[in-house]
């Protein structure tokens, strides 16, 4: 039962569906092991929008307060998109390799421990 | 001949159950169309044990004498200048979160029992309810005054039911309630009465109290007080339905253990700010949150469902995490405020040394691990002007809709991630409590307004951040919000404080 409602076939109105964004989409994005970003962040991205432009641009502006970000070896750095291992390809748009309205992506550069190797 | 004096027993008879009549001509199922589709089964509802015993000419002689009590100190703390006995200025912003998080949710529950009271096929349990939301509607006022004081003096208490209903932490206890108030009567009451007010109230009033008296703050301690008495009937109230509901039918045991396991999370994943507010924002400190969490819940709560085992409910799913989140939730919060500390409506700050090594004291086994070095690093940022502030908004959980902050317990460095697919849209959660109340329910958990998501839409003004806190939330920039440090607040109580 999808729902324990007093109407009968009670629906809901999905409230973030991708329509609302006015032809963007929603992307999350989360750098595994640095805390000193106490949650994943959240943009509003054209789908087209290349890969590079998100990591070098809307990530760097977000996440290029730590002093790990200019230290990322972009060659070794691992990404998971919505739970599954990923390679990105940096010039092609978002939606065209997989990276949908609310997907996930996970940074993730086991060799930067973080502030004081604490994972901050 | 003069009326005969009824005796009390006769009184109440006639002023709570007398008010219930036969349907003669019209279907009584009409009269009451919430209380059958929620599954719940009432074979008699004589068999209520009304838990207040009051009637209504008792319950105003008796508020009355205590609200005039009330005010009177009110007036008293207000003409001896009370904000100035406060321990420090920093202690104020518990009170705005107080005022702006929890106080509006007195109202809607004064507006959630007042809709059940009317709801209920026995006049017993609508009695109660409606009892229950006057006392709520007392509360709210009673808080708003106590605080209205401090309005004067501070900054951040001029908005706080706009506030309530448009800043994007607020929408955590607003959507709790909202939550609630959209369910079934009977699963309101399984939620507020039984495992907010019953299990889990104590960890908001109790604590938070000995807070105020230990912090200077009369106002508050007195309020406190005052609300006690009622919070035991309230409790009363709790301890009743679920024993009613589980002794009517056996197949609402069920249904009230699935309630009982929802809400405890949600009422867990609420209590977060709470946890911060003791651990953070308590210049002089109490007790941690942990230390609160084992006396009020882990002992009095263990207590509580030992005794309910004999009608078949068992602890709520998931106590295990939350044994272990105690821990983590405060301090992983208040980072969470102090790093968006431009987009709050109070201040946030980074804790004294000593205030750091008490609580390393406190969490021995997690605090310098994971929390400190969170602090040092914000003490070298700030030492270079580099004081932190997220420019991004964080990703939500879409069903407690705080951001997505929440650890793995068992690798406390890692943020718990957790989504479901429905109808071809994905949904973030902080936990498997959350995703799992999602998924018993999407259809209502897909309308969540997600502050950030909201915004995103365009639907809160902007397109800056600023242009939303100044114009949208209604925050005065510069004064509300941003570091205690050199905040209008701070320096208006150096002033004070110069003067003698």
């Amino acid at each position: 039962m999808p729902v324990r409602a007093i109407t009968p076939d009670y629906t809901g109105e999905i409230k973030d569906k991708l329509e609302n964004f006015h032809g963007n989409q929603l992307v999350f994005a989360g750098w595994d092991g640095h805390l000193m970003f106490p949650a994943p962040f959240a943009w509003p991205l054209p789908p087209a929008m290349p890969f590079v432009a998100l990591r070098d641009q809307v990530m760097a502006g977000s996440f290029g307060i730590h002093p790990e970000w200019a230290e990322i070896n972009w060659d070794r750095a691992q990404w998971l998109l919505d739970g599954q291992p990923f390679v990105p390809d940096l010039q092609k748009g978002l939606a065209e390799q997989g990276i949908g309205h609310k997907s996930l992506l996970r940074l993730q550069t086991p060799e930067l421990k973080g502030f004081m190797g604490a994972g901050v | 001949m003069a009326a005969k004096k009824l005796n009390l027993k006769d009184k109440y008879k006639l002023l709570t159950r007398d008010l219930d009549w036969e349907f003669s001509y019209e279907d009584r199922k009409k009269a009451f169309p919430y209380e059958d589709f929620e599954g719940i089964k009432i074979n008699d509802w004589s068999k209520w044990e009304d838990p207040f015993r009051l009637t209504m000419d008792a319950y105003w002689k008796y508020q009355a004498e205590k609200e005039k009590k009330l005010y009177a100190i009110f007036d008293a703390s207000s003409q001896h200048n009370g904000h100035l006995n406060v321990s420090d200025p920093r202690y104020i912003n518990a009170i705005k979160l107080f005022l702006t998080g929890i106080s509006p949710l007195e109202y809607q529950a004064y507006q959630g029992f007042a809709h059940v009271g009317r709801q209920f096929g026995g006049v017993g349990a609508r009695v109660a309810c409606q009892m229950q939301s006057i006392d709520e509607l007392r509360h709210v006022q009673t808080q708003v005054h106590a605080m209205s004081q401090y309005n004067k003096y501070f900054d951040g208490f001029h908005d706080w039911t706009h506030m309530h209903d448009r800043v994007w932490y607020l929408s955590v206890p607003k959507s709790f309630f909202d939550d609630a108030r959209t369910s079934g009567p009977f699963e309101f009451l399984v939620a507020i009465s039984f495992s907010f007010e019953y299990v889990l109230t104590n960890l908001v009033f109790v604590p938070f109290m000995s807070g105020a008296a230990h912090n200077g703050d009369m106002a508050t301690v007195t309020f406190g007080f005052s609300a006690q008495s009622d919070e035991a009937r309230h409790m009363t109230l709790g301890l009743e339905v679920i024993k009613f509901l589980l002794e009517q039918d056996e197949g609402n045991v069920a249904i009230v253990q699935k309630w009982i396991d929802k809400w405890f999370w949600r009422g867990c994943r609420l209590l977060s700010i709470v946890g911060m507010m003791m651990d953070y924002m308590l210049p002089n400190k109490v007790m941690s949150w942990k230390e609160a969490w084992e006396v009020y819940f882990e002992e009095a709560g263990g207590a509580l469902f030992k005794d309910l085992a004999r009608y078949g409910i068992r602890m709520p799913q998931y106590a295990d995490i939350v044994e272990k989140e105690k821990e983590h939730v405060s301090h992983q919060a208040w980072w969470t405020f102090y790093t968006y500390g431009h987009a709050a409506g109070f201040h946030t700050w980074i804790p004294t040394d000593a205030e750091l090594d008490w609580l390393s004291e406190k969490y021995p086994d997690t605090f310098d691990k994971y929390y400190r070095p969170r602090w040092e690093l914000a003490k070298k940022l700030e030492s270079e002007g580099k004081r932190i502030y997220n420019n991004a908004l964080p990703q939500l959980c879409n069903t407690c809709q705080i951001p997505m902050l929440f650890t793995e317990m068992s690798e406390p460095g890692q943020i718990a991630y957790r989504v479901s697919e429905y109808k071809g849209d994905k949904y973030h959660f902080c936990s498997d409590g959350c995703q799992h109340i999602f998924e018993e329910e999407p259809e209502k958990y897909v309308q969540s307004w997600l502050p950030a998501h909201q915004i995103y839409m365009g639907n809160c003004g902007g397109p800056d951040v600023p242009d939303i806190l100044r114009d949208y939330y209604h925050f005065n920039l510069g004064a509300d919000n941003l570091d205690m440090k050199g905040s209008p607040d701070e320096q208006r109580w150096n002033e004070w404080k110069k003067q003698g």
